[in-house]
């Protein structure tokens, strides 16, 4: 037997409606087997991991907190890939972005301060973001060095300079010699939408930057030389589009967004500075991106799917005593199950007997 | 000669989804006997060779060689039987040796003696340590064609072999193939360049659309009477008119070097050329000899050193980017359609996009205007005569001939008053081919200067006013196509120097 | 044995599991595929080889466990890129993450659990010859297993047919499949050995290099691996040298934290990856553009029929 691709002729758009519903099923049903095989009830597994996060409004109001973040990267990536710009880097500058924000709320603490320090921590972050994703991009065009594997190298770097930090410099001098920085004042701290809970005005950042760049993809000349650049680069260089510019302005962008993230994240989730600050967010991102067909509003439902799958993963720690990385292994089935079913879209999957010779 | 054909395909069909690419063909090939297998782009010959090279199987009919049936499961038990094939596009490894090339296609690796010693006795002489890059493409086709004589074939297939050939290179080539008959053994040989067949082949087989039209006797028809076989009706040609073509220079290359960023590619010397406003210059020369690059620099792909080097209507313009030289009315037809010219999964409408993004008005404030594109897709399609199965596909979707229609279109539809065009006609059909020359004709007559690279040395003569040849990068000295024979522009394709001083 | 010949020792045996994993990888990219999960086979490796060494008291059977697992993992990617023409780069960081996760459920409940380090293998005579036999014959069985390695994948690579086959997929899988060769099958077969090289390199770091299991244990290790094959330009003896230079680096940083040097450990630790961005740069700019990377990397191949 052996697996037989047809090229199709225009690209399937059920398909690429499809796929992605296809790609969740089929990780569910590995989901269980993986449970079934750990010993534990398949259903109330499962149950936990994408049910029970939807129970209340407080969880709820989680899921858009998890998924903020994930999210405005996700969006970026989203331009990197369509390009063929492989940032996967994205945590290292969603660090970054919480260093040089936290920056801010550190200085700022214990001075007189005002209802600013939140939207400089922002601009911040977006610069720290944003100059440490240009590092990459600037390797990549001045040297032709594989952007995969230095945007990763980085993620190192900055985690091990933020541990740094809040060891050192940066650790709170009344911390019981803890490795964190002070507690943010509220000034520092990202506004809340709701009385009780923690939605924030992230959530809202999100849906703009979803909003804008969904209308930059669909509708304008630089949605198109993104995804011209990527999809046939001689027709790019035709077009008369600069490939190395766009190369370190995705890079920058989705550095910058990935930054506010990070801002985000220590302002709005932790409220200080700690040597580990993201769950794998920036990982989790790419996932997303895909999941999300590298479009934005698609990267939005992935990203909320994702974050379901990050509170249910907590919940299942608790309740059902299942390590954490059991939400990794969710994410590494869905972005397999996704990239098969891409196929789909581009070629039609025939299972062929092998003839007998 | 004898009775039971040497292979022979027996009714065989071949689909790919809903396309029927052979629909029931016969052939036969005699022992001793060169075979032409003649037809449009399209019409199934390269699909009827795969299978009888192993390639691809039949989905209906037979193969039989010496008379028995025979399953061809691959190319390997193709060579087994002693069928060897020289590919159009060579399926040779630019980064090996021509030794490592020729041991991949051999069950045993042949010492570098055997190599030159074989290559020697038929004419075809190689180096066995040279990295295949480096060679240029007549030695490449040795390669490929010292690689199927290593394995002593009963019958050897070439898919276009010429098409890549300077007219001296080809008769090389021709005398290579008569000893190979003289020695008993069959060649299979597809063209559609029909002088070349009436010369060298004994027996002909036609297809059109799929189907076998005819077996014929090349020798008895008249170039004519097979074309109207292969293209089912009587071709049309292209309609010259008196005309004056001493305009004012309209387009000029000064000086132009140029380093490729291919380390592969051929540096451009000194190159200078001047296209007048009515008249077309055809740039021949065997490909690799600097056409990319000189697309590039006079597109503005790649900038030139000085703004001197390209000149446009006496403005210097060699440091503007291609979309500034849009905006001075050139227009840029690339040669590879798929990939270069457009970008093979987005629609039509979406591709009128990218070379006309800055000159056509679909762009305004940043934001597409997607019913402007469609629009002007529309008149593309309506003027060029393009076939579609929907409004708007995607390009890959388009055949060889409709897509180069589109591209062409595209740019002549903006009434440019330079076209730089490479191969306008490479591997498209008949009637695609005269109309784009005609286009390309008129729009020189309406007083545009038009630039044509291209390998096809007939499309040169039939349209062009001058014709220059690159080689190794350097560009001979222009001459009046009246007058000029093949015989003179491949003497020139392989280097010699003509009218330069003159 | 002397400080030098100490360090020298520890260099290698820091440097063997990059080796291993680069060598694996170096092949599976000259048969023209990326696999971009080296990390994830290679944890996987780590995890599985810990647990059947743990369950069985065998350490031979916990290495066949590693490998097996990384194979296993491998032809996962396989499936994705070869079987559905899947995009390489996305189908590379899917398996990585997925491998994280994965062995950190497999390895959860051994984290804490400690074995017996696998015992260095002397060689009577070549041992004890001073310096050159004290550093490489005093080693455990992996090391000398990844010289072998290196040398079977040269000598198959450039001295033996199906070696120059598997280069040829690599270079233009259209023109080896116009003269009759499985490409398909050829790039499974080179997978699957990347795949069990990157589980063989995990196994060294749980069951050789620390006696012990810890989750995420591979730190970017795979990922230097598949720089040093940039690094490398494809070539096997390069690749020994690239492995030998950042386990020379990942040595100092430790001594240089050992020895209470001034500057902050975090700085010392980030070392390795610091280099080997600066390698990147470096070798590309002695090769100035031109690129040694078989011509058909990455690209997915779908034949005709």
């Amino acid at each position: 037997m052996r697996i037989v691709l047809e090229k199709r002729d225009d690209t399937s758009a059920f398909a690429a409606v499809l796929s992605p519903v296809i790609a969740v099923l089929l990780t569910l049903v590995a989901g269980a087997i993986m449970f079934a095989l750990m010993g534990k009830d398949p259903l109330a597994a499962l149950s936990t991991y994408f049910l029970s996060p939807l129970q209340d409004w407080g969880s709820i109001q989680e899921i858009f907190v998890a998924a903020t973040p994930i999210v405005l990267i996700a969006v970026g990536l989203s331009l990197c890939y369509l390009s063929n710009n492989w940032n996967i880097g994205a945590e290292g500058q969603l660090v970054m972005g919480a260093i040089f924000g936290g920056f801010v709320a550190i200085v700022t603490h214990g001075v007189p301060n005002g209802p600013w320090v939140f939207p400089v921590m922002l601009l911040a972050g977006m610069l720290g973001g944003a100059l440490f994703g240009l590092v990459p991009a600037v390797l990549k065009t001045r040297f032709g060095a594989n952007e995969i594997l230095t945007s990763l190298m980085l993620v190192y770097v900055a985690e091990l300079l933020l541990d740094w930090l809040v060891r050192g410099p940066w650790r709170d001098p009344h911390g019981f010699n803890f490795p964190q920085s002070v507690m943010f004042e509220p000034e520092a701290l990202a506004l809340r939408l709701v009385e009780t809970g923690r939605l924030h005005v992230g959530a809202l950042l999100m849906l703009v930057v979803v909003i804008a760049g969904a209308v930059v993809m669909g509708r304008t000349l630089k949605g198109f030389e993104v995804r011209l650049v990527g999809e046939a680069p001689r027709a790019a260089r035709f077009a008369g589009f600069d490939d190395k510019r766009l190369t370190l302005t995705v890079f920058a962008l989705s550095g910058a967004l990935a930054g506010i993230a990070g801002v985000l994240v220590v302002s709005a989730q932790i409220g200080q500075l700690q040597p580990t600050i993201s769950p794998g967010y920036g990982f989790t991102a790419i996932i997303v991106a895909f999941l999300g067909r590298l479009n934005p509003i698609g990267c939005l439902v992935a990203g909320l799917f994702l974050a379901l799958t990050f509170i249910g993963g907590e919940n299942a720690q608790i309740f059902l005593r299942l390590p954490l990385d059991v939400t990794r292994v969710f994410q590494g089935f869905l972005l397999f199950f996704v990239l098969a079913c891409d196929t789909l879209m581009l070629y039609r999957i025939r299972i062929e007997r092998e003839a007998a010779a | 000669m004898a009775d039971v054909p040497l292979i022979e395909a027996r009714a065989v069909v071949k689909r790919f989804g809903s396309l029927i690419a052979n629909d029931h063909v016969d052939l036969d090939v005699a022992a001793g006997e060169i075979h032409a297998l003649l037809g449009e782009n399209g019409a199934g010959k390269s699909t009827l060779v795969k299978m009888l090279y192993g390639l691809m199987q039949p989905n209906e009919g037979t193969i039989a060689w010496r008379g028995k049936p025979v399953t061809l499961a691959n190319p390997r038990a193709a060579r087994a039987l002693g069928i060897g094939m020289v590919f159009q596009h060579f399926s040779l490894f630019e980064n090996l040796t021509v030794a490592e090339n020729i041991a991949l296609a051999l069950d045993a690796a042949p010492s570098h003696e055997r190599i030159e010693q074989v290559s020697r006795a038929y004419g075809l002489p190689l180096e066995p340590r040279r990295p295949v890059w480096a060679l240029s493409v007549g030695e490449r086709q040795r390669v490929e064609i010292i690689r199927c004589l290593l394995q002593d074939p009963k019958l050897l297939i070439l898919d276009e072999p010429t098409s890549v050939l300077t007219p001296q290179e080809a008769e090389g080539l021709f005398a290579t193939l008569e000893t190979l008959k003289m020695e008993g053994r069959s060649v299979l040989y597809i063209s559609h360049k029909l002088e070349e067949v009436k010369r060298l082949c004994d027996r002909a087989t036609i297809l059109r659309h799929g189907k076998r039209i005819a077996t014929c006797d090349p020798k008895r028809e008249s170039a004519a009477s097979m074309a109207r076989m292969m293209v089912g009706d009587d071709v049309a040609a292209v309609r010259l008119v008196e005309h004056d073509a001493s305009g004012p220079v309209r387009l000029a290359l000064v000086d132009a070097d140029h380093m490729p960023d291919d380390p592969h590619g051929t540096s451009l010397k000194s190159v200078s050329l001047e296209v007048r406003a009515g008249e077309i210059l055809g740039i021949a020369g065997v490909a690799g000899n600097g056409q990319d690059e000189l697309f590039a620099v006079l597109s503005g792909e790649r900038l030139c050193d000085r703004a001197e080097n390209v000149v446009i209507d006496g403005v210097p313009v060699g440091r503007e980017t291609i979309n500034a030289r849009r905006k001075r009315g050139t227009a840029f037809v690339p040669e590879e359609r798929l990939g270069h010219a457009a970008a093979p999964r987005f629609r039509l409408s979406v591709n009128a996009l990218v070379s006309g993004h800055a000159t056509n008005g679909f762009v305004r404030r940043g934001f597409i205007d997607r019913a402007k594109a469609l629009d002007w897709v529309d008149r593309v399609t309506k003027r060029f005569d393009v076939r579609k199965g929907a409004r708007d596909p995607e390009a890959k979707a388009l055949s060889g001939g409709n897509l180069q229609k589109f591209v062409v279109g595209r740019e002549i539809l903006r009434n440019p008053s330079i076209l730089v065009v490479a191969q306008p006609t490479w591997g498209v059909d008949a009637g695609a081919a005269t109309l784009i020359r005609q286009a390309l004709v008129d729009l020189a007559r309406r007083g545009s200067a038009v630039l044509v690279i291209s390998q096809d040395l007939d499309e040169l003569l039939e349209i062009s006013d001058r014709i220059a040849v690159m080689y190794h990068g350097t560009m001979s000295m222009p001459q009046p196509v009246r007058g000029l024979s093949r015989e003179t522009i491949g003497l020139m394709m392989a280097g010699a120097r003509l009218g330069a001083a003159a | 044995m002397t400080l030098l010949e100490a360090i020298i020792l520890t260099v290698i045996t820091a440097s063997t599991p990059l080796l291993i994993a680069a060598l694996g990888e170096l092949v599976v990219e000259k048969a023209g595929v990326l696999n971009l999960g080296v990390e994830g086979m290679m944890i996987m490796g780590a995890a599985c080889g810990f647990a059947v060494a743990i369950l069985t008291g065998n350490t031979w059977l916990g290495v066949i466990g590693a490998i097996l697992a990384g194979a296993v993992l491998a032809s996962v990617f396989a499936l994705l890129t070869l079987g559905l023409a899947a995009n390489q780069v996305a189908s590379g960081l899917a398996l990585s993450i997925f491998g994280l996760g994965l062995s950190g459920v497999i390895g959860a409940s051994f984290v804490g659990l400690q074995r017996e380090v696998m015992p260095k293998l002397f060689i009577p005579g070549l041992s004890d010859i001073p310096f050159l036999g004290r550093i490489l014959f005093n080693q455990d069985p992996f090391v000398y297993a990844s010289l072998a390695l290196l040398a079977g994948v040269w000598w198959f690579l450039f001295r033996t047919r199906a070696g120059l086959v598997l280069r040829a997929c690599g270079e233009n899988h259209t023109s080896a499949h116009a003269l009759g060769y499985p490409v398909l099958r050829i790039r499974l077969l080179a997978v699957l050995f990347g795949g069990a090289c990157a589980g063989l390199a995990g196994a060294y770091l749980s069951l050789a290099y620390t006696p012990f299991w810890s989750p995420g244990m591979t730190a970017g290790r795979g990922w230097i691996a598949l720089a040093i094959v940039v690094f490398a330009s494809w070539l096997p003896w390069r690749a020994a040298l690239g492995a030998y230079l950042f386990g020379g680096v990942t040595i100092l940083q430790l001594h240089a934290q050992g020895a209470g040097l001034a500057v902050p450990s975090q700085f010392l630790a980030a070392l390795p990856y610091l280099v080997t961005i600066v390698v990147l740069v470096l070798i590309m700019r002695a090769r100035s553009g031109a690129s040694a990377a078989p011509a058909h990397l990455g690209t997915p191949f779908v034949p005709d029929r």
